[in-house]
């Protein structure tokens, strides 16, 4: 995009929601930056939505709210927006969400400008991810073991414990080789000020404050702005893991409030809604910031994504969790029935998944009998399950011994290997033996996805 | 891809820009689907609308700082792909562009603007022609031979729209794709050369003489598949299933084990990792037909769901031309497509910015007609050339919230064959394939039943038959537990029930990361659901004599059923005659202590 032509453009033709349209525009290049100055000389940072011959349709982050259409001037900056990146002096820093300082520190201004909105990884320059990260907590590492490079969202529900499970992953989250340089990447997007507070403090009881870059857009911040929040984010975890050599863990919290605000530009601009009123490319846009994540050939670091969203009204078949798990590498599902029982963390491990975990564990990596253990549990919880809706018909009575340990075997599993501390921290093998604890309430025949060899070498026989 | 000197750049320029949409005024001489570069930044579009002298464009590629006013130049071609050797083993976006030769060029991340050649113009070739100086040759008709991979002949075909006398042809030698390996007078009299490699406009079907009906099966090594649900060479079958049900796994699978000489891989508006991932292990994996590397027969397009989306709708095209083209040289081809949902999303995206009248759910109306386009491009063919050949499509559907009642999947469904439907529940308790044997369906099991016939006069059609019919009891007995329990079955219905559930989660089940259950072979699921079957009729029969049905569940051989899958490759009947012998003395057993 050529430079800034320094034409100033006085009066908006229209205004609408997030957007204004200015008119009589020549040479103004689609998604260029705009800045919207209001009457009282503050200056609004906005982008280029669309354009045509004369008129161009620009969202203004910081939103329209006192612009006047008379009085508001609009000056294309040239360019489409930028993030300065250079060494790794951003750690320890904290921004609002469009990347200016919150903490009194200069604005990173020397170093490297990014387009925040990235290009796509080349799928040939990309390592598969394979190594596991052990967060300590069994129901992840045990049955959804994330690795390093995976974007794997925490799929949450308003009141649950989203944000202390997420603390405790970044708290706990060891690799192998625990030894090489990792940071924290925190996007807050549209959050309450009481949950931010809560990461920070956090991140600072545990130190570990000097390794973390906050961007903070709140609840009561501007809602477009949420549009531009995780793309800084992860400019500079892409900066620090590819140029740096990080391993850079990037929590994003609440990617709902994210769709929301890409839904409020898409209806002022009178788009054709899909689903739920989300726009139809809400899957591509969200895979623009999913797909980020990962390992490249040539570069030592990483970037692993945990974005927590919140389902509106629990329902993973809204557009929002839905789309999401059609594009991350699997999803931790919370669920109120589990918190209700007490259970930290309510993990409701049979819609949980990670699509990683099969190629991160095993011989060599965790253990040889990880993925038969876990697909073991899983068969037996999903089968307690149906045994729990039976006894609910029948009654707990009327079932068949068999029947009786499968009830057993649910609140074992639940109360014993899901359920932990909120500081503690379990090694990949107390979380393995403590799985096949469990498994081995059933006689061997019942236990047909290990193989015999493993029951005698792992499995704990009473009597 | 540079404007053609010749043609005379008209002064048509951007007139509007709409994300990946971008409307052209003073388009006198464009034509419909022809390839335009769009602005200072030469980036590839094509025309996908005209009125008067307006034209819309949909651009490959990220449109930032495009410009009204900014010059458009027509290409004078549509949207094509080159066909010829060197695409085996190599990954290609969605229109074509070498992934390995971007990376060189730009690095990690893909940029923009391209002036890639999708074949590599310097490799040599070893050319060995077959036919001779003044031979008169007809389209299709092969004129010689290269070896594209260690096992993969790949003949050289006179294009599918040309014909005539050979005039000149050079003998066996190294020669690039650069230059003519012979010169035809076409039937004009004409003289054209031919190279290694054509053109074909990927958005036409590439002919064939006559269309067959399938007659044998895609053999896939997956029990539920070809057991159940086969699916015909030069079929169509739709994959759908909500998220994290097995949709990219099943077609892994298949591309790993399916008896096709050639896979095509379309990873459409998916993840970039399981690219990286197929790309990691098929060299890795061995065919077990050929013994050669997988990669070595197979073509990968990849345009991943953070690649611009136009690409995306143009990916499944360039995907299914590379088939045909492979089916054109005799082969049998099968394509997967992963997503069909996403090139659906591209083509409504690209519709929404358009101002189309959306019909369901935001989709276009021609929504169901592109489907009915891309899904008839499957098939058994007799070539141009007179060859049997074919392409199987294999689709994913990815339907919001697992609701098979949406558009995408709904218009699917009238135009394939075999439909394998993918069930969250199943997924959930990790019982895979999560292919839900109620919901699932084929159109070709008396197509392929001759094959397995073939195979040592098995009737597979009745083993089928007999397992099917004690699943679709137990389905019924099923729900009568969710209400009673299963305690309270009579014995004769335990049996039912317990047989099932043998027949499910000894046979149908399998898991892909088994290292000997990832693939069976024919007589090894034949074997396994005949002693399933040997044994669910010996358990029915001492039932009718009184005999409890826990008895026969405890006799220790039931331990062998449920381990053969992964202890046994069935390439040696031993173990499984040995199997029979024990159930036959167990149950044999029970009713003379009985008796
Ligand atoms: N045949 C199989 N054997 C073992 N595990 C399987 C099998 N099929 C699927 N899985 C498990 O299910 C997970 C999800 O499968 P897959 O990635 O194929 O889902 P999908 O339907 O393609 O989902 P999406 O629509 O989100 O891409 C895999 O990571 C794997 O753990
Ligand atoms: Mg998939």
């Amino acid at each position: 995009m050529p430079t800034q032509s320094g034409i100033e453009y006085i009066g908006l033709s229209r205004v609408q929601g997030p957007l204004v349209f200015v008119s009589g525009i020549r040479d103004v290049g689609f998604r260029e930056l705009a800045e919207v100055v209001d009457a009282s000389g503050r200056a609004r940072l906005g982008r280029v939505l669309a354009i045509s011959e004369d008129l161009a349709v620009v969202e203004v982050f910081e939103g329209t709210v006192g612009l006047s259409a008379s009085r508001s001037i609009v000056r294309f900056l040239g360019r489409s927006f930028e993030y300065t990146v250079s060494g790794d002096d951003v750690l320890g820093r904290v921004f609002d969400g469009l990347g200016r300082p919150l903490d009194g520190g200069p604005l990173p201004m020397t170093g490297t400008s990014r387009d925040i909105n990235g290009l796509p990884i080349n799928p040939v320059a990309r390592i598969y991810p394979r190594d596991f990260i052990q967060t300590g907590i069994s129901a992840i590492d045990g049955m959804n073991a994330l690795v390093r490079g995976q974007k794997l969202p925490i799929f949450s529900g308003s009141g649950l414990p989203h944000a202390r499970l997420a603390a405790q992953i970044v708290r706990q989250a060891r690799l192998p080789d625990g030894d090489e340089k990792f940071a924290v990447v925190f996007a807050a997007i549209g959050i309450k000020h009481e949950e931010a507070r809560f990461f920070q403090k956090d991140f600072e009881t545990t130190g570990s404050l000097k390794n973390v870059v906050m961007f903070l857009n709140l609840a009561d911040d501007p809602a477009i702005v949420r549009l531009i929040t995780p793309r800084i984010a992860l400019t500079v975890a892409e900066h620090l893991a590819f140029e740096e050599n990080m391993h850079v863990l990037v929590i994003m919290t609440d990617m709902t409030n994210y769709c929301e605000a890409l839904r409020e530009v898409a209806t002022s601009k009178g788009e054709v809604p899909s689903r739920k009123g989300y726009p139809g490319y809400l899957y591509s846009d969200l895979a623009s910031i999913f797909e980020r994540a990962g390992r490249i050939i040539g570069a030592r670091g990483s970037i692993t994504q945990i974005p927590i969203l919140i389902m509106p009204d629990d329902d993973i078949t809204h557009p929002i969790p839905d789309l999401t798990g059609y594009i991350t590498e699997g999803q931790i599902v919370l669920d109120r029935n589990l918190f209700q029982k007490g259970i930290y963390p309510p993990i409701n491990i049979l819609p949980s998944l990670s699509r990683l975990m099969s190629d991160g564990i095993g011989e060599g990596r965790t253990r040889e009998d990880h993925q038969n253990l876990s697909s073991q549990l899983y068969a037996l919880y999903a089968q307690s399950k149906r045994v729990e809706t039976l006894a609910k018909v029948i009654g707990e009575e009327d079932l068949s011994v068999h029947d009786k340990r499968f009830l057993k075997f649910s609140v074992e599993l639940e109360s014993r290997f899901i359920r932990q501390g909120h500081h503690e921290n379990r090694t990949i093998f107390e979380t393995l033996d403590l799985g096949w604890k469990l498994a081995t309430i059933f006689p061997e025949k019942d236990l047909i996805r290990v193989k015999p060899e493993q029951i005698r070498k792992y499995g704990i026989r009473k009597g | 891809m540079e404007p053609k000197p010749d043609r005379k750049s008209h002064n048509a320029v951007i007139l509007a820009v709409n994300g990946p949409v971008v409307k052209i005024a003073g388009a006198y001489d464009l034509s419909m689907n022809e390839l335009v570069v769009v602005g200072s930044e030469k980036l590839l579009g094509e025309v996908v609308s005209l009125y008067g002298e307006g034209a819309t464009v949909q651009v490959f590629e990220d449109t930032t700082g495009l410009k009204p006013g900014a010059p458009v130049w027509g290409l004078g071609l549509p949207l094509f792909v080159e066909l010829g050797p060197g695409m085996i083993g190599h990954i290609f976006d969605g229109t074509q562009r070498p992934l390995s030769v971007a990376k060189q060029e730009t690095g990690s991340f893909i940029g923009r603007g391209r002036t890639l050649e999708a074949l590599d113009r310097n490799r040599p070739w070893n050319f060995i022609p077959c036919v001779a100086a003044g031979e008169v040759v007809a389209s299709g008709q092969v004129i010689g031979r290269v070896q594209e991979t260690g096992h993969l002949v790949h003949p050289i075909l006179v294009p599918p729209n040309l014909s005539g006398r050979i005039m000149e042809i050079c003998t066996e030698r190294l020669c690039t794709l650069e230059e003519p390996v012979a010169r035809l007078a076409d039937d004009r009299g004409k003289i054209q050369d031919l190279l290694l490699y054509h053109r074909w406009p990927v958005r036409r079907m590439r002919p064939c003489r006559e269309r067959l009906a399938p007659d044998e099966p895609l053999f896939t090594g997956q029990r539920v598949v070809d057991f159940f649900f086969p699916l015909a060479k030069g079929g169509a079958a739709a994959i759908p299933g909500g998220f994290g049900t097995g949709k990219t796994i099943t077609q892994h699978q298949l591309s790993k084990w399916a008896d096709a000489d050639i896979i095509v891989y379309i990873g459409c508006g998916e993840r970039g990792n399981e690219m990286a991932g197929v790309l990691q292990d098929f060299p890795k994996l061995l065919d077990p037909r050929s013994g050669r590397p997988l990669i070595e027969r197979t073509v990968l397009i990849a345009n991943t769901s953070d690649m611009p989306v136009a690409a995306r709708e143009a990916s499944i095209y360039t995907g299914i031309t590379i088939a045909e083209y492979y089916r054109d040289m005799g082969y049998h081809v099968a394509l997967m497509a992963d997503s069909t949902s996403r090139w659906a999303e591209a083509l409504r995206e690209i519709s929404g910015r358009l101002e189309e009248m959306p019909a369901e759910e935001g989709f276009p109306a021609y929504l169901a007609s592109r489907l009915a386009e891309f899904y008839e491009r499957a098939g058994a063919v007799v070539t141009l050339g007179g060859v049997r050949g074919s392409v199987s499509v294999i689709g994913a559907v990815s339907p919001p919230g697992g609701d098979f009642s949406e558009p995408v999947t709904q218009h699917t469904k009238r135009f394939i064959s075999t439909f394998w439907a993918l069930d969250k529940d199943l997924a959930s308790a990790r019982y895979f394939p999560a292919i839900n044997y109620l919901g699932s369906y084929s159109a070709y099991v008396d197509t392929v039943a001759g094959w397995w016939r073939q195979k040592g006069g098995i009737d597979w059609v009745d083993l089928r038959n007999r397992a099917l019919s004690i699943l679709k009891e137990d389905a019924r007995l099923q729900n009568i537990v969710k209400l009673i329990g299963e305690d309270a079955l009579p014995d004769d219905q335990k049996a039912i029930f317990y047989g099932a559930r043998l027949i499910r989660e000894d046979f149908l089940q399998q898991s892909a990361f088994d290292a000997i259950d990832t693939y069976a072979i024919a007589e090894k699921q034949v074997w396994m659901l005949q002693l399933i079957l040997q044994f669910i009729d010996g358990m029915r029969e001492a039932v009718s004599h009184r005999i409890p049905v826990y008895r026969a569940m405890r006799l220790p051989v039931i331990e062998e059923l449920h381990r053969m899958k992964s202890t046994w490759r069935g390439d040696d009947p031993a173990p499984f005659d040995a199997i029979r012998e024990r159930i036959e003395i167990g149950i044999t057993g029970l009713l003379k202590n009985e008796g």
